[in-house]
């Protein structure tokens, strides 16, 4: 007799709008953009229509290059969602992003790196990772930005 | 024009009201909350239907709820504040508001919820409203719990300032004390939590612990806020609203883009809030505040201003906000150790320290700080006196 391992419970996945779209599409092409002001030359994250320093309804996606250091973190020693219940301890990183100052991202590393040897200030790559599901009833596909020690 | 401070003691607090905090009331959602509305129209010698604003507070609970159960025959002012766990203390504002302006003459504030028996909190979450870009950018990382949103904030804090996990065991222990001298709180008869206890918990969200986790509870509370001229005509002392604010943290939707992580909405308004009350922090003795995790009180404790930014961890230790120490620091045990029902026991508690009437009274209390913390850093203040 064979038993069948049940299937792993699915991620949530993002959930864009029009104003983010872009930001997932570019992370597909392998392309880490983000939102800057045509204005006042400002980044912004997460995307959306205002820039908050001078009002400009106009941007650009800029883009940077894929490094940042650790910011933070915290480590889910729990699986709090299904999704991650392979993966705990599981630590969620907010890292600053080298060449578009003032933004973060949050992620998580893809290399095995354990929260013990995380540190603060620490250097890392962002690398993208493909995540597919079911949303709205069609199957669909996105890149998440993901780390790597650098 | 008016100025904030023109607002100062225009209105009081003349009736409260709760349910008992458990992990099963039995009751339905809209029992729970209409039962502390009747205890805290009761407490102010009114009558249900001469409630004419209400300020429902918790999700599964309308103003038109509110009313038909009332019998309010000219429902003149509602409100809901959308601030998670800020809520009622930044509703305050609002009541206080509708009556100094003769919008409406007595306004109900309530919060409550089956928090343990029904929806939990993280389940009670959802991708419309304020949190929409925490499920686009956070939650397919594993972001799904409030815990895990303030573990970042509590670790940068950690690194910047040497604060400890003992120094958070410290809120645990002084809320857990203080609990077991209430007659109404989840944990009243528990032990008291040692820093062992504490330092042997499991660790859930590192750096967060069990024990510096809050509860998840059955329970309500209610509180009636009127002018001091229709105060005179009834049975309670009125506890005076001196000063009250809402604030937001840079950043509102999204903790991870702050200049600052670890400043909280709380540090905008807090002068603004002792300016109005026309007091200090010296002024304060006795504070509740809003204590989801035992980092959030340290963090606000400075924010706040009671110490500089960063002193927070020393701050606490040593006894200091324990019943008898320089800050008691919520005397109700606190969501850490009374119950979880957004905030609102902490204003009910407030307001029994001003009346001296607290089962954990400090003695001689005058004047009472309350706290609000919600989603991502939105916080409330208010200075309530006798």
């Amino acid at each position: 007799m064979t038993t069948q391992a049940a299937p792993p419970a699915p991620k949530p996945l993002p959930t864009p709008l029009p104003d983010t779209q872009p930001f997932w599409d570019f992370c597909k092409k392998g392309e880490l953009r983000f939102q800057k002001c045509s204005k006042c030359h400002t980044f912004r994250h997460y995307p959306r229509p205002m820039c908050p320093s001078c009002g400009s309804f106009e941007y650009t996606w800029e883009q940077v290059a894929p490094k940042g250091k650790v910011h933070t973190w915290v480590t889910a020693m729990r699986a709090f969602h299904p999704g991650f219940e392979k993966e705990v301890p599981l630590p969620i990183v907010i890292v600053d992003i080298e060449e578009a100052p003032g933004i973060r991202i949050m992620s998580n590393f893809n290399d095995g790196t354990k929260h013990t040897d995380l540190k603060i200030g620490m250097p890392v790559t962002i690398v993208f990772e493909e995540i597919s599901g079911v949303q709205d009833r069609a199957q669909v596909t996105y890149a998440l930005p993901k780390l790597r020690k650098a | 024009m008016f100025k904030p401070k023109d607002f100062r003691d225009k209105a009081c607090i003349v009736g409260i009201g709760e349910t008992t905090y458990s992990r099963k009331s039995g009751m339905t959602n809209m029992t729970l909350q209409m039962t502390a509305c009747a205890r805290a129209i009761e407490d102010a010698g009114l009558k249900p239907s001469d409630i004419d604003g209400v300020l429902p507070q918790s999700m599964g609970l309308t103003a038109e709820d509110m009313a038909t159960n009332l019998g309010v025959k000219d429902l003149r002012f509602s409100s809901s504040v959308s601030m998670g766990g800020a809520s009622p203390c930044a509703a305050i504002q609002n009541g206080v508001l509708a009556v100094a302006s003769g919008v409406c003459n007595y306004v109900l504030l309530v919060s409550g919820r089956n928090g343990y028996s029904g929806a939990r909190t993280g389940a009670a979450l959802s991708p419309a409203g304020p949190m929409r870009t925490m499920f686009e950018f956070e939650y397919p990382y594993g972001l799904v719990v409030p815990m895990l949103w303030y573990g970042p904030i509590a670790r940068r804090h950690m690194h910047l300032y040497g604060t400890t996990s003992k120094q958070f065991a410290e809120v645990a222990i002084a809320a857990r004390k203080h609990a077991k001298m209430q007659k109404n709180a989840q944990m009243k008869d528990e032990k008291e939590i040692t820093l062992e206890d504490h330092q042997n918990s499991p660790l859930l969200a590192d750096p967060f612990r069990l024990l510096d986790c809050c509860l998840q509870t059955d329970g309500a509370a209610a509180a009636v806020i009127t002018t001091p001229e229709r105060a005179k005509d009834l049975k309670r002392k009125p506890i005076y609203i001196s000063g009250f604010a809402e604030a937001h943290p840079d950043s509102p939707s999204s903790t991870t883009q702050r200049p600052d992580i670890t400043r909280f909405g709380v540090a905008k308004c807090a002068d603004r809030v002792f300016e109005m009350a026309g007091m200090t922090r010296k002024d304060i003795d006795v504070a509740e505040i809003y204590d989801c995790f035992t980092f959030t009180v340290i963090n606000q404790i400075e924010d706040i201003g009671f110490c500089k930014k960063g002193e927070g961890g020393p701050f606490v230790e040593s006894g200091r906000i324990q019943l008898g120490g320089e800050l008691p620091v919520n005397t109700h045990g606190g969501l850490l150790s009374q119950g979880h029902i957004m905030g609102m026991n902490h204003v009910i508690e407030a307001v029994k320290q001003c009346r001296g009437a607290s089962d954990a009274q400090v003695k001689d209390a005058e004047v009472a700080l309350v706290s609000g913390y919600g989603d991502f850093g939105d916080g409330a203040l208010a200075i309530l006196r006798r």
